[in-house]
């Protein structure tokens, strides 16, 4: 490691923000032509540190080396002006606007932007991430999207490029086909920041990782010579407790059927569902697995009854027709649901504790006389999801939007799940929850099912998916695959139904290499 | 064509370029995503302090740069409030209008009853005495070739140039602008004192050429019809000029019906004209497919607050 | 020493609260200033102003006559501001129910029945409900918005009461005034101070406040309206309509301001009249933010937003100054409520550097 300059040194960052020490004291060196991993859970402080060193933020204390000597970034056009390139975890683009002038905006000196168009074509080709700077970024997929990125920062011949969570928006092919690109930048020179939670990709990419856990750095270790288990256990802290088995439902009375569901897309930026059919069974987890964007919210909307269908007879509950009802009917019927996000979906972060379980339960838990909202009773049963379901806070007083990510998720899952729903639809249920409380949740499920509800669980982490359902589909483009037998499926029949390589031959002819149906 | 005609095209053009100049300005405070509601009350306060300050000291010029600046101080009071310190921009902009009723009729009470000459028509011998020709694209006030070009130039500058990029930018993502590096809240500030200074120059040119006069509350809702107009034109500045003059011409087509008696309805219902006009226009719009929404600023109306 | 603005996790509900009463100061201080600029004893304007119109009970029942309409309606926007419907034609609404109210009364000139008067306040509820239904069903079909769809309203309902009272509906025997007949006793409001100009009106309007409390704070109603105010997509997950409380906000207060325009025409005006209203269903949006969009709040903040039309006329009678500076007021009470605000949604945090910063810069 002492033959290889250091390209970047950081000495005891520390940031703070309202409540929470985000980066305690954070040391790290960055090596050139590196592929270095940020490890940690959601919440570990990675996402704060990169953004420090871009220049978004600022750190409360520490210094910061570049190529051996100390520098002050004050804002990301000082950082680029350095040589570091970075990809954003929820993307920096501008939908409404054009792949040029997205790239134009995100680099120093563009210069004339007809000359500016034929270098995004000639670089783009040069690294197999062919891009189209005429087309409005809002007509492209996921993945076309993190290509603007990365093309953006390989303009600036970056020296160093930090990438936040990039795979968790790709196929697995398209995973591969990032790693090959990351690789041949590495072998030019260039070293790159690799955030992520994923230690398979960590153990197939990277050359060193450092691992936060609560702000911290806590170890460091090279990849290629730990398990994933070891890795897993520097992150979390403690030896990861595998989720119980269980057999799957072996019953055949089906609680939720959708026969040919089709939906139109009621936004500019929206996916359109077609010719949805899938069923579940008592006691069944369902999984939907799918790449973002590809038509899960619109799904989710539909099944839930916050846009109802033209056709009743699309969705039953219970053999009963449900696709004209409204959210409220639907969940009188037996189904409940949890959004993937929790704050201002899920729950309404300026409400107290109370008043968010009144949101879902005031019809189900019999909350309501004559119009009048008994506020007794609602209090009584959150503190009984608070209790039950471990949730942290200091009282059902207080307003969700002061629990941590983890424990509100807790609170919102457990409000649903103590209304005994007979169909339970939930999206991404561990998304920025860390690991203690997601295997609460995963464990909840499970009881769940066991009592006989039926469950769909809609997710982009393949691994959570894998692990929970007994049965799984992939949405794509709005259309739903054939269900599989999760126990049977492959990754790469799964990767090749989320999208596959779609979009990476070389210049699509028409607007329909993306997952909007603009037309 | 026929004298009456020209005649009639020309104060079509006179009518619609407050409502254009208020447009244009606000056109680019919403492409950065903010919304300022206070359009009434900053050409109120351009009306007042252009009228004041030509009559006190015989310059319209000065008159005329005075209105602007009123209306980039009241713009400022708007930035501070809702940019700085980040309060509702809906509430805000209805506290500026109610602030430039109040303020613009205080200062203006001294002023009534006062009438100035008019600003000064670019005559040019020989060539504004063309027939038709002449009199239609010569000899008006320095203001509506000003608005004209000003409607060019904002279409160029949003379009063309890298800062109007930037600000689309800032109007569709503050987030992703903020995370790129650029300053969300100077943007910001600058297209709202853009738009203040642009509704002062069409509060001026209603105190100054329009009815050279200052009257109490004298805007008469224009303001809000500027509001309306950009939505109307999806945001893009061309179909301001062009919504601006169908509205000088709905405003003339009044005028001209009462004075000649052509309908046989009170006055009053005719005065609704412009009123029905904008409740209609904005109907048609909004009920429109959403691919002519599809230009709304995504931010517009968000406050925004970057942490560092 | 330098500063931090952090966003607080929880607002401050005591600032909150005691900010508005932090902004009356700060206007009566600026108050201060303008008199001083404008060539005034300061401390007699502020006298005449704020203090002088409460020394007298003639001053006190104006206070309430002025108060209660501005309670009315400020109510009614309440709900839909809460709800972020944003409807600011209330003065527009107001003016359909006068006309509606007022018409009615004008065609039972000759009836002399108790039931007379319920009638015409049905009528003028029913007025402005019916306005403020046009605004309502474009926002709910067609997403247009609202602010100034209720606002163009307003230009044409101001239009339409003087079409009626230069036309149709004008006094035979007025000598050619733009003014109705005056209405008969039967339709006029009882007054429940003797001697003075205050009706029945405020005594309405305080019950309204109370309704309007238990609604937002009790009822599901109210819990939805704050809801989809606070959160569109969280209403949509529990199965609130958005369009019902579009619908709801917007009759409310649109029937809340006709019944206040049919109180002014029935109770201190007598008839109809070109101009019935200084701008109440204007100055109602002040009252409904200085009163925290809270119905008890807004009794208070009618009760300052009246005295700012009394003191002005006060003003003007005892120190000819212009009436505008009401409305100068008016429009810095709403400023600086706004700017006020940030103190109870962010915290400012003071701080030395430390020392530990001072050794890291060390060479």
């Amino acid at each position: 490691m002492t033959a290889t300059p250091t390209r970047l040194e950081l000495r005891a960052i520390s940031k703070r923000f309202p409540g929470v020490l985000a980066n305690d004291s954070v040391d790290l060196n960055v090596a050139a032509g590196e592929i270095h991993a940020l490890l940690g859970e959601n919440g570990a402080g990675k996402s704060t540190l990169v953004k420090i060193i871009y220049g978004v933020l600022h750190a409360d204390e520490g210094e910061m080396l570049w190529e051996g000597e100390t520098v002050k970034v004050a804002d990301p056009h000082a950082a680029r002006n350095l040589g570091i390139g970075m990809v954003f975890q929820h993307f920096s683009l501008f939908e409404a606007m054009t792949v040029l002038e997205n790239i134009a905006l995100g680099i120093e000196n563009p210069g004339d932007m007809n000359a500016l168009a034929e270098r995004v074509i000639e670089v783009s080709h040069a690294y197999g991430l062919p891009l189209d700077p005429g087309r409005e970024v809002h007509t492209l997929s996921v993945g076309e999207r993190q290509r603007i990125e990365i093309v953006r920062c390989l303009l600036q011949n970056p020296r160093l490029l930090i990438m936040d969570e990039p795979t968790s928006v790709l196929t697995p092919q398209e995973v591969e086909r990032l790693f090959e690109t990351l690789r041949q930048l590495s072998t030019e020179g260039v070293s790159i920041l690799y955030i992520s939670h994923k230690l398979d990709e960590i153990k197939q990419l990277c050359d060193r990782a450092t691992i936060l856990r609560g702000g911290k750095v806590v170890d460091s270790c090279d990849p290629k010579q730990e398990t994933a288990k070891s890795m897993a256990a520097m992150m979390i802290g403690t030896e990861v407790r595998p989720l119980s088995q269980r057999e799957g439902s072996s019953s055949e009375k089906i609680r939720l059927e959708v026969q040919g569901l089709n939906l139109d897309s009621d936004h500019a930026f929206g996916v359109t569902l077609r010719d949805v059919t899938f069923s579940v069974r008592e006691g069944e987890i369902f999984g939907i697995a799918g790449v973002a964007g590809n038509g899960q919210n619109e799904l989710f909307q539909a099944l839930t009854g916050e846009r109802p269908v033209h056709i009743a007879q699309e969705i039953l509950i219970d053999g009963m027709a449900a696709g004209r009802m409204g959210a409220a009917a639907r969940r009188r019927m037996g189904m409940c649901s949890v959004p993937e996000e929790r704050n201002g979906h899920a729950a309404v972060p300026e409400m107290s504790l109370t008043e968010n379980f009144i949101l879902s339960g005031y019809g189900r838990m019999g909350l309501l006389s004559s119009g009048f909202i008994r506020n007794d009773a609602a209090e009584e049963l959150s503190r009984r999801v608070v209790k039950d379901f471990n949730v942290k806070t200091a009282g059902v007083g207080a307003s969700a939007g002061s629990l941590s990510g983890g424990n509100l998720q807790k609170f919102i899952v457990g409000r649903e799940i103590l209304q005994n729903p007979g169909v339970l639809v939930i999206s991404q249920p561990t998304w920025g929850v860390d690991a203690g409380a997601a295997a609460a949740i995963h464990e909840a499920l499970f009881a769940l099912a066991e009592k006989g509800s039926a469950i769909i669980v809609i997710s982009q982490d393949l691994d959570e998916l894998m692990a929970l359902s007994d049965h799984l589909a992939v949405i794509n483009m709005g259309s739903l695959s054939k269900s599989m037998v999760t126990a049977k499926a492959s990754i790469d029949e799964i990767g090749l139904l989320m999208g596959g390589l779609h979009g990476m031959t070389e210049h699509q002819p028409g607007p329909n290499g993306g997952n909007a149906n603009v037309v | 064509m026929n004298d009456a005609l020209v005649l009639g095209l020309i104060t079509v053009v006179s009518a619609a370029t407050p409502l254009l100049l208020a447009a244009l300005g606000e056109l680019v405070v919403e492409r950065s995503g903010v919304l300022n509601l206070g359009v009434e009350g900053m050409m109120l306060a351009g009306a007042v302090t252009g009228f004041a300050v030509t009559v006190t000291t015989g310059s319209a010029t000065l008159g005329i740069i005075c209105a602007m600046a009123a209306g980039m101080a009241m713009a400022f009071t708007f930035g501070v409030l809702t940019l700085s310190l980040m309060a509702n921009q809906v509430a805000t902009g209805l506290a500026l209008t109610i602030f430039g009723i109040g303020l613009s009729s205080l200062v203006g009470a001294g002023f009534v009853g006062i009438a100035i000459e008019p600003l000064p028509k670019l005559n040019i011998p020989g060539i504004t005495t063309i027939p038709v020709i002449g009199p239609l694209l010569f000899g008006h006030d320095i203001l509506i070739y000003a608005s004209i070009a000003l409607t060019g130039g904002v279409a160029w500058f949003l379009k063309r140039s890298r800062p109007g990029m930037i600000l689309r930018a800032v109007g569709e993502s503050d987030e992703s602008a903020h995370s790129i590096g650029y300053d969300v809240i100077r943007v910001r500030y600058m297209a709202v004192l853009f738009g203040g200074l642009m509704a002062g120059l069409a509060g001026a040119f209603l105190s100054l050429s329009y009815t050279p006069l200052w009257i109490e509350n004298m805007t008469a809702g224009r303001g809000w019809i500027a509001l309306a107009l950009v939505v109307f034109a999806t945001w893009r500045p061309w179909r301001v000029l062009f919504g601006a003059y169908l509205f000088g011409g709905v405003t003339i087509l009044q005028l001209a019906s009462q004075a000649a008696d052509w309908f046989d309805v009170p006055s009053q219902v005719m005065s609704m004209l412009p009123y029905v006009a904008t409740i209609l226009v904005l109907t048609i719009i909004s009920a429109g497919p959403w691919r002519t929404r599809l230009n709304a600023p995504a931010c517009l109306g968000k406050p925004f607050r970057p942490a560092s | 020493m330098s500063f931090k603005v952090e966003k607080r996790q929880e607002l401050d509900l005591r600032l909150f609260y005691l900010t508005p009463v932090l902004a009356v100061v700060l206007t009566v201080l600026s108050g201060f200033l303008l008199f001083l600029l404008m060539g005034y004893d300061p401390f007699l304007g502020i006298y005449y102003f704020f203090i002088s119109p409460l020394l007298s009970s003639y001053g006190l029942a104006e206070l309430g006559l002025k108060a209660s309409p501005l309670i009315l309606i400020a109510v009614g926007l309440a709900i839909g501001f809460r709800a972020n419907v944003w409807n600011i034609g209330a003065e527009g609404q107001l003016t359909m129910g006068a006309i509606a109210g007022g018409g009615l009364a004008l065609a039972l000139i000759d009836v002399q029945a108790f039931w007379v008067l319920p009638l015409i306040c049905v009528a003028g509820i029913i007025g402005g409900m019916a306005y403020a239904a046009i605004p309502a069903f474009l926002k709910a079909r067609w997403d247009v918005n609202e602010i100034l769809t209720s606002l163009m309203l307003t230009y044409v309902a101001t239009l339409f009461l003087s079409t009626l009272v230069f036309g149709p509906w004008k006094d035979p025997m007025g000598f050619n005034f733009p003014q109705s007949e005056m209405f008969a006793e039967s339709a006029t409001l009882p007054i429940v101070l003797e001697g003075t100009r205050l009706h029945l009106g405020v005594i309405v309007a305080l019950l309204v406040a109370v309704t309007g409390w238990v609604l937002m704070t009790r009822t599901i109603i109210g819990f939805q309206i704050r809801v989809v105010g606070q959160a569109p997509a969280a209403a949509a997950f529990a199965g609130f309509s958005r369009k019902r409380m579009i619908w709801l906000s917007l009759l409310t207060s649109g029937g809340l301001a006709g019944l206040a325009g049919l109180f002014e025409v029935a109770g201190p005006i007598g008839q109809l009249i070109p101009s019935i209203s200084p701008g109440y269903g204007f100055t109602a949006i002040i009252v409904a933010f200085l009163g925290r969009l809270h119905p008890i709040g807004i009794i208070g903040a009618g009760l300052i937003m009246a005295l700012s039309y009394i003191g002005g006329e006060n003003a003007q009678v005892e120190a000819g100054m212009p009436q505008a500076v009401t409305g100068v007021f008016q429009g810095l009470l709403l400023f600086f409520l706004l700017a006020s605000d940030f103190l109870a949604r962010y915290r400012i945090r003071f701080e030395a550097h430390t020392a530990k910063r001072k050794e890291a810069l060390a060479p």
